[in-house]
């Protein structure tokens, strides 16, 4: 195949990685450039295809309106719930300092 | 509306504010923890709040008709469908480290609201859920210095409908009155409690400047952290001023997002990371799309309460009320209506008006008591009496006060204090007869004399009438008869 110049390259592995909190290895970057090139080139041939009267599609289930009431259900035991964090405080999720506002 | 700078240029702001309301419904937007303000820590969540494996959310019906109404109220277009997307981004108020919104294809589209004849836009609103709510401990309780967060997840979930205007705001003025119509319309459609002070209404500014005149845009700065209408306003006249200064002295306008201080009284930059900004937005596979059917868009039409602009326009048309003492009277919850029940009783609707405004609103605010649970019959009484001469204005004004207070009868106050006037003729002309009569010198003084010695013995007289009738005398019918008297 073709160098395709809209390829992945290394540079957007390392980004996704980082967005994604992913500490990886220079050889695993290699790696995971190469076999994700190579799915997105897969589903690239997609683009081969005249697709101008295809709806897009928000779903694989031919679904909406999926919708329940407005009632009240139980919820769950918060002193249950907190012993499977790793740390709590004064009935609150206790989590490591912040370092910046909400995005 | 144009500023001038210190330097005496002219400029102009260009704003446009995305709102944040807390839907009312009972449970939240995708499970069935309830909705509730002030709960004790985590008490409101599940696994789908949670974001824990395996759960599965399910949009909650109400919500779908609540964001319809604002379709409805706000002329905006409700496409066939809309789309639910995960918003990704690493942060302690959201477990599932991702956000579920609405982004290409949200539920309303294309709206307007109109503030004193100009047409603001309205890009769209989405629906979403809120976040979690993070208490960070240390010694300022700010983000800053802390040494570690608590977060509760009882809002993780809320519905939150997203308002996002058009750049149509050309003054921190209008920004104010936008939201301010905004906020009365979601209350009187039932949709939201709308409190800033709980946060259940909150607004981001996107502000910029330009040269009076110019039709660019300038670059854009975002505020947040406007608690109140007050920091709305002076936020944004602090953020213009700002940027006039950067531009005039030839620097430019750095876009990003910056924090309101209330204490400080400036916005300062939040300096986010630029990644941050890389959401990575996909369809949330968990939920099908939202096809209003329409019925359910007949039905929510159907049912749709009359809009505050539109009672306004009513109520100034019908009972010639100023567009002002209109909006003081629906400013406060349910004085309207109390209003509109006195008036179904006879009362003419700008003396209601200016009485509920003033002496109801006096006793509503010194007794904290609920606006629905007066008798609208008791105003009714106090203007009747007023009106037919039974008693004074003032006096009315002491009735209703007591009778609200005490919650009596108007009528048997009038009795027990023996506040009825004497609109007796026979009595009225009696009195003043046998007070012209001991008055002799000043009758001939009044009837000698220059205007002004005339007013000051017509006074002096029409004082020692009132005296004789025990204050008691009905003015309205004592002053054309003790004119009709000295005259004689």
């Amino acid at each position: 195949m073709a160098a395709d110049p809209a390829r992945l390259t290394r540079a957007d592995v390392e980004h996704v990685a980082r967005l994604a909190r992913l500490s990886l290895r220079d050889d695993e970057i290699a790696t995971f450039t190469e076999q994700l090139a190579v799915i997105l080139d897969h589903a690239a041939q997609v683009s081969a295809l005249d697709i101008a009267d295809v709806p897009a599609t928000a779903h694989p289930l031919p679904l909406s309106n999926v919708l329940r009431a407005d009632e009240v259900r139980p919820c769950l035991d918060r002193a249950e719930v907190l012993a499977s964090a790793p740390a709590s405080e004064d009935g609150r999720f206790r989590v490591p300092r912040i370092l910046g506002e909400a995005p | 509306m144009t500023i001038v700078s210190d330097a005496g240029s002219e400029w102009e702001l260009v704003s446009g504010l995305e709102v944040h309301v807390e839907l009312a419904s009972t449970t939240k937007l995708f499970c069935g923890c309830p909705n509730n303000f002030g709960s004790e820590p985590n008490t409101n969540i599940c696994p789908v709040c949670l974001g824990l494996p395996g759960s599965l959310p399910v949009l909650n019906e109400v919500v779908v008709e609540y964001a319809l109404r604002v379709g409805e109220a706000f002329h905006f277009d409700v496409p066939e469908r809309s789309v639910f997307h995960r918003k990704n981004y690493f942060y302690p108020d959201m477990p599932k480290d991702y956000q579920v919104t609405q982004y290409n294809e949200p539920i309303c589209s294309r709206g307007w609201l109109e503030i004193d004849g100009t047409r603001i836009g309205i890009l769209r609103a989405h629906l979403e859920e809120d976040t979690g709510k993070s208490t960070h401990v240390g010694t300022t309780g700010r983000i800053h210095g802390a040494s570690h967060s608590l977060v509760d997840y009882n809002r993780a979930g809320v519905p939150l409908l997203e308002i996002v205007s058009d750049p149509d705001i050309r003054s921190s003025e209008q920004a104010v009155a936008y939201v301010e119509e905004l906020r009365a319309t979601l209350k009187a459609i039932g949709v939201s409690d709308v409190k800033m002070e709980e946060g259940s209404l909150r607004v981001d500014a996107n502000v910029s400047v330009r040269r009076a005149g110019s039709t660019e845009f300038g670059t854009r700065c975002e505020i947040k952290n406007l608690n109140s209408l007050k920091s709305l306003r002076d936020a944004m006249d602090y953020e213009a001023r700002r940027q006039i200064l950067l531009l005039e002295e030839g620097e430019s306008v750095v876009q990003e997002t910056r924090h309101w201080s209330e204490v400080e009284l400036h916005t300062q930059s939040m300096r986010s990371k630029e990644e941050a900004y890389d959401y990575r937005y996909f369809p949330e596979p968990d939920l099908v799309p939202v096809a209003p059917t329409a019925e359910l868009r007949a039905k929510v039409r159907a049912e749709m309460p009359e809009l505050p602009a539109v009672r306004r326009a009513r109520l100034i048309e019908e009972w010639g009320v100023s567009e002002k003492e209109a909006r003081t009277l629906l400013g406060v919850d349910g004085l309207a209506d109390y209003a509109e029940a006195v008036v179904a009783l006879g009362a003419p609707g700008r003396d209601v008006t200016l009485w509920a405004t003033q002496d109801v609103l006096a006793y509503l605010n010194a007794s904290n008591a609920a606006v629905s649970l007066l008798d609208p019959a008791t105003l009714a009484d106090v203007l009747s009496m007023v009106r037919d001469g039974s008693i004074s204005r003032n006096q009315g004004k002491d009735v209703l006060a007591e009778a609200l207070a005490e919650e009596k009868r108007p009528r048997d106050i009038v009795q027990e204090r023996g506040l009825e006037q004497v609109s007796d003729e026979g009595a009225l002309i009696a009195a003043i007869d046998a007070v012209l009569a001991a008055n002799a010198d000043a009758v001939a003084e009044y009837r000698a004399g220059d205007d002004k010695m005339r007013k000051k013995k017509r006074g002096f007289l029409m004082g020692e009438c009132m005296k004789a009738l025990k204050g008691q005398g009905n003015p309205q019918l004592l002053n054309p008869l003790l004119d009709a008297r000295l005259e004689g």
